[in-house]
């Protein structure tokens, strides 16, 4: 029933939409067309989650129409199993980051709105488009209102920050779009499915897979191309680091199992151990290097990278399984796991940059520092509490969702490689160090000093946008089978293609 | 039919602590403290009586194991990671141990925190380490096992950190945490070497298998490999030994004692800190077929048996000779571990449980008193004052130091006779730690008690000291009288009769014979304890006593003596082996140092530094050079032209 609709270009365009009519009224307007705007987004998800066919791999929801005739270019719509879950996710978390918008944003509040519902418009543009052009359209037009919203809304040092994240992607894609037009040249068509099993020479994948994985290696980030996260993370408002944390990051994965690894399956092979080894850094390094932040932002932006180097061994690990081992189930495992630590992660860092934002809005200046802050929990109780469980949820810990993806990636690599895992395994320990340290230092003690004094408890609606964030942590964690079963029949697919050759 | 109910059964003891928790926490302010603690309670007390029955059941009536799967968690290729209850004899023993000390402690917080303003968190907390321990203990498969592992993990940290106010108190929580992580390493890596070879996390598929691995290699190094099974095992024990604070990693028990003292009693005594031991003897399928593994096992448990036991001699801290006291003893039952005695362990686990939970509840009953003075030099001349205490206490202490007919004796005396027994290497060094252990075990405790309770009063004029509620003194009397009967009462059961209380939970290869050596020359519990007078053991124990008395009491010039003239000894002693200025120089300060480089150097300088801000400063520079070509005069830009056509004509002309 639902079928006749064109869900997937409502769940994009209606957010395009609404932030136009929110620019041509006040204020008060806004504050109720956005939410409505995204309430009603997020509920268009559960048709769309109601129709999909999950024993199948092919693209549904599909629409299919010609856009520009002469290169063939569709415009061209479809979900299956891994980019469905990234929608839902992005609905939500659209959600959350507008209503939280509507307490902490005090300046240009309509121009906030709009720019973050067209941000979320694209966002599902990217994770549905089937067609490569129209994909490379709205992974640019994502960066735009996310520009926007770092340079406006930012803290002091925004501008360095914003131009920092605008160059830093920009020429990752650049690239991209390369190795776009090249694979064009050999298909004849743009569709990204038809990129699939085309057998190139091992010397043309490598080359596509380079040109691919600047794009995303700086999107994940991978080290070294990750420092514009920290900053950017700092300087932007706490809606734009919920967004960086919770969906932008995980583009970057999401393009390495769209384009890298189906593409270019022999080069990933080659390269495997570049990437496991730049996975392992992240989890090490970063994580070594969150633990002696200052800044809560920082700690936490330095946290996701090193949680998002898990995504990236789970994917790339799968090539040294299979060389290593032959066992297609490992393999499988591992990228799952990787898949599942994409979703995942997004509650956990998404609730905590939103309680940077919590504590910073009821400082005086706003500040991000560990130090101005100090014995939070006898003032804010109840903030303490469930930042705790998102704590917990960033340490790993079992019965959250931050555990499930790590788990199945550390349990797959070690069937490869016992000193990847052991590597790997140094997470147990470095994230519980930095992110209960961090917590300590901002929750526990004597009151810090006469602002943290007259800080009051959550309202209602930082409530509601926690306890949602509470059920996804929990949701997951407990019952991460409702994400796999969606995912099994697409990774399925998707890790066969990726293996052509291999 | 039965096994649906006893499923069921098992899940609402399991359940009924999470949902008094979930009330506690979520609604304890609007319900007040006194629904809070009803609720609780009655819903603990459920969970115990449950308990019982399921005890009742599976032991009695023989029921063999059930393996009730509950939801599939994880499903992905061929793996299925479901999560299950396994109800069988050892953990329908733990069970009953976990809900009955966990329903005391219960009881006696409501006296203990009475006027604390946490009062319904902690209640919460204290249901939801049930919960925990439950599930730890009723797991079918590692990955709930390590649910439950690290759910007492976390409640654990957040009850040391009770009184966050307290810098001290956070601190221990967040050591706790770190030094259970760094055992978890061992044990995640030892679950995944599981699955590689057994393509299952569950205990059924894991345990009828293992001979399927025997022989099998991991290969660490290209060319370095080591049994498959033994690295399993270490790797697990690593695990363990985070949990039950062997050494190296027991460096976090004695800082936990900075939480409030119930929890002392529950989680660092009674349950948790025994989840190592208990887990050791869940995979005694696995451990029997690795000799290497048992005798690291040994080793450990040995060391940690007499040199922690050492340390308690010299604090001052009630609690934390206690809490050394606790070290001691979980060396013990690891010590039984590997000598393949886990029917021994488990007993000693069990009265521990008792006798252990008595004493930190007295202690604390003690504290109380002295309005939260832990100082055992402030203390002295108790015992009039405080009769139930001090007989609780002295009762405690007699378990402790394995004084027939008390139930420490009987569980401790059968570890030190398979011990004797044993054959695998290591043994005859464990033998020696732990009859050294007994001689100590009696020193420090009546050390504890001489200084508290005996002699000249050295509590300041103005602090009213009393006897405490009997909310309080109720657990202690009802934790006393098991303190005394149970070691006797179960002995024969438990490790004698066919089949034994555990029975097929546990298996035991007949190469390891210490237990059934031990069977041999046992004659009855009563005879065990007239006969007590023969064994070395008693003497030692004995011995410990009066030399307590010496010191302490008689004459403790000889004492300050001695501190003299083993000035260096004294001064380890004092240091605890320097294990914490080891972790805070060379983990804390070195982690921190290289984190500062790493961000300092690698990020900041070089990457931002050099590479992106240097491209921008690049370019900007470029800009600057190449502007100085646009000077706006038309003269320079006629000389730039003629001599670029002079250029190119010259190279058009001469390079052909």
């Amino acid at each position: 029933m639902f079928s006749s609709l064109p869900l997937l270009s409502i769940l994009i365009w209606l957010p395009v939409l609404g932030a136009m009519i929110i620019l041509m009224t006040d204020e008060k307007w806004a504050k109720r067309i956005a939410p409505a705007v995204t309430i009603i987004t997020l509920l268009l998800c559960i048709p769309l989650y109601l129709g999909f066919d999950t024993s199948t791999y092919h693209m549904q929801f599909q629409e299919n129409k010609l856009w520009i005739s002469a290169y063939q270019i569709h415009y061209s719509l479809g979900v299956d199993g891994i980019s469905l879950s990234m929608i839902i996710l992005t609905n939500f978390t659209g959600l959350l980051v507008i209503l939280a918008g509507c307490e902490a944003i005090k300046k240009r509040l309509s121009q906030y709105m709009a720019a973050f519902l067209v941000m979320q418009g694209m966002m599902v543009g990217v994770f549905a488009a089937l067609d490569a052009i129209l994909f490379y359209v709205f992974w640019e037009g994502m960066l735009i209102p996310m520009y926007l919203s770092i340079g406006m809304w930012g803290s002091a040092n925004r501008s360095y920050a914003s131009i920092k994240f605008f160059l830093y992607t920009f020429l990752g894609s650049i690239l991209m779009l390369v190795a776009l037009l090249y694979l064009y040249r050999v298909t004849g068509t743009f569709e990204i499915q038809k990129f699939y099993g085309l057998h190139l020479p091992l010397n043309m994948q490598i080359l596509l897979f380079l040109a691919f994985l600047l794009a995303f290696a700086v999107k994940v980030p991978m080290w070294p191309v990750h420092t514009w996260l920290p900053d950017a993370h700092t300087e932007a408002p706490s809606g734009g680091s919920v967004v960086l944390a919770a969906l932008m990051l995980k583009l970057g994965i999401y393009g390495f199992l769209r384009f890298s690894m189906p593409i270019a399956p022999l080069a990933a092979q080659q390269l495997d151990w570049v990437m496991i080894a730049l996975s392992l850094i992240a989890i090490v390094y970063i994580g070594l290097v969150a633990i002696v932040q200052t800044d809560m932002k920082k700690l936490i932006a330095y946290s996701s990278i090193a949680h998002m180097g898990f995504a990236t061994l789970g994917c790339f690990m799968v090539y040294d399984i299979m060389r290593d081992t032959g066992n297609y189930h490992y393999a499988y495992l591992s990228i799952e796991g990787a898949v599942v630590q994409m979703i995942s992660h997004a509650f956990g860092s998404g609730a905590m940059f939103l309680g940077v934002g919590i504590l910073a809005d009821r400082f005086y200046n706003h500040s991000r520092l560990i130090k101005d802050y100090g014995g939070i929990a006898h003032k804010m109780p109840v903030f303490a509490a469930f930042f705790m469980l998102f704590a917990m949820s960033n340490v790993g810990l079992p019965g959250t969702a931050g555990f499930v993806g790590e788990f199945m990636v550390m349990l797959s690599s070690f069937y490869a490689h016992f000193w990847v895992a052991l590597l790997a395994m140094t997470t147990l320990v470095l994230a519980a160090a930095y992110t209960l340290w961090m917590y300590k230092r901002i929750f526990f003690g004597p009151v810090a000093n006469q602002y943290v004094e007259g800080f009051r408890d959550l309202t209602w609606i930082e409530k509601t946008n926690y306890t949602l964030l509470a059920i996804g942590v929990f949701f997951v964690g407990l019952y991460p089978a409702f994400i796999l079963n969606i995912l099994h029949a697409s990774i399925g697919y998707l890790l066969s293609v990726s293996l052509v050759g291999v | 039919m039965a096994n649906l109910l006893l499923r069921n059964a098992a899940l609402v003891i399991m359940l009924l602590p999470l949902l008094g928790a979930i009330i506690a926490g979520l609604f304890g302010k609007n319900i007040g403290r006194k629904a809070t603690h009803t609720i609780t309670i009655t819903l603990v007390g459920i969970s115990f009586l449950l308990s019982c029955y399921v005890f009742n059941v599976v032991v009695l009536y023989r029921l063999p194991a059930i393996d009730a799967p509950i939801y599939e968690w994880v499903s992905s290729g061929l793996f299925h990671f479901n999560v299950g209850i396994l109800i069988d004899r050892l953990s329908a023993i733990m069970m009953v141990i976990v809900t009955f000390i966990s329903f005391m402690v219960h009881i006696y917080t409501i006296g203990y925190m009475s006027d604390d303003p946490g009062y319904q968190r902690f209640f919460s907390y204290m249901s939801l380490f049930t919960f925990a321990m439950l599930s730890l203990v009723l797991a079918d498969n590692f990955l709930v096992l390590f649910f439950g592992w690290e759910g007492v993990g976390l409640v654990s940290y957040l009850l040391i950190g009770f009184w966050f106010k307290r810098e001290a108190a956070v601190f221990g929580g967040l050591k706790a945490f770190l030094a259970n992580r760094v055992g978890d390493i061992g044990f995640l890596l030892g679950t995944a070497a599981i699955l590689t070879f057994f393509n299952s996390l569950n205990y059924n598929d894991v345990f009828s298998n293992v001979s399927t691995i025997i022989g099998k290699n991991i290969f660490v190094l290209p060319n370095i490999s080591f049994s498959a099974i033994t690295v399993i095992c270490v790797l697990l024990f690593i695990g363990a030994m985070g949990k039950s604070a062997q050494m190296p990693l027991h460096v976090w028990l004695p800082e936990s004692m900075e939480g409030p003292t119930p929890i002392s009693a529950l989680i660092h005594a009674a349950t948790m800190v025994t989840a190592g031991i208990y887990m050791v003897a869940r995979m005694s399928p696995l451990f029997e077929y690795s000799d290497a593994a048992l005798s690291f096992v040994l080793v450990m448990g040995a060391t940690t048996c007499f040199f922690t036991g050492l340390l308690a001699v010299f604090q001052y801290d009630i609690k934390r000779v206690i809490a050394y006291s606790t070290l001691s003893q979980l060396g013990y039952m690891t010590v039984a571990l590997g000598v393949s005695a886990y029917d021994a362990s488990i007993f000693h686990l069990m009265t521990h449980a008792f006798f252990k939970a008595l004493l930190f509840l007295a202690a604390g009953s003690v504290i109380i008193a002295m309005h939260h003075e832990q100082d055992m030099r402030k203390m002295g001349g108790l015992a009039l004052v405080m009769p139930v205490t001090y007989v609780t206490f002295l009762m405690g202490a007699l378990a402790l130091s394995a004084i027939p007919p008390f139930a420490g004796f009987y569980s401790k005396d059968a570890i030190i006779e398979a011990v004797q027994f044993s054959t695998i290497k290591g043994a005859n060094y464990a033998y020696f730690c732990v009859l050294a252990g007994a001689f100590i075990t009696p020193l420090y405790i009546f050390r504890a008690l001489f200084l508290t309770f005996h002699g000249k009063s050295k509590i300041d004029a103005h602090v009213d000291v009393r006897e405490s509620r009997w909310v309080i003194l109720i657990p202690l009397i009802l934790l006393a009288i098991p303190s005394l009967i149970i070691g006797g009462m179960f002995i024969g059961p438990m490790l004698f009769s066919k089949p034994n209380l555990l029975g097929n939970s546990i298996l035991i290869l007949p190469i390891h014979s210490a237990m059934q050596q031990l069977a041999e020359h046992y004659e009855g519990a009563k005879k065990m304890a007239l006969e007590a007078g023969k064994h070395l053991t008693l003497w030692l124990a004995i011995a410990g006593i009066v030399t307590a008395w010496i010191f302490n009491s008689a004459w403790p010039a000889f004492a300050e003596n001695l501190k003299k003239h083993f000035a260096f000894f004294y001064s380890v002693m004092i240091r605890k082996y320097g294990f914490d200025d080891f972790n805070q120089i060379i983990f804390v300060r070195g982690f921190r140092r290289l984190g500062e480089f790493l961000y300092d150097i690698g990020d900041l300088k070089f990457i931002d530094g050099y590479i992106v801000n240097g491209c921008a400063k690049l370019i900007q520079w470029f800009a600057r050079v190449s502007r100085h070509v646009q000077t706006g005069f038309i003269y320079h830009y006629a000389l730039a032209m003629v001599l670029g056509l002079a250029i190119f004509l010259s190279w058009t002309l001469l390079g052909r």
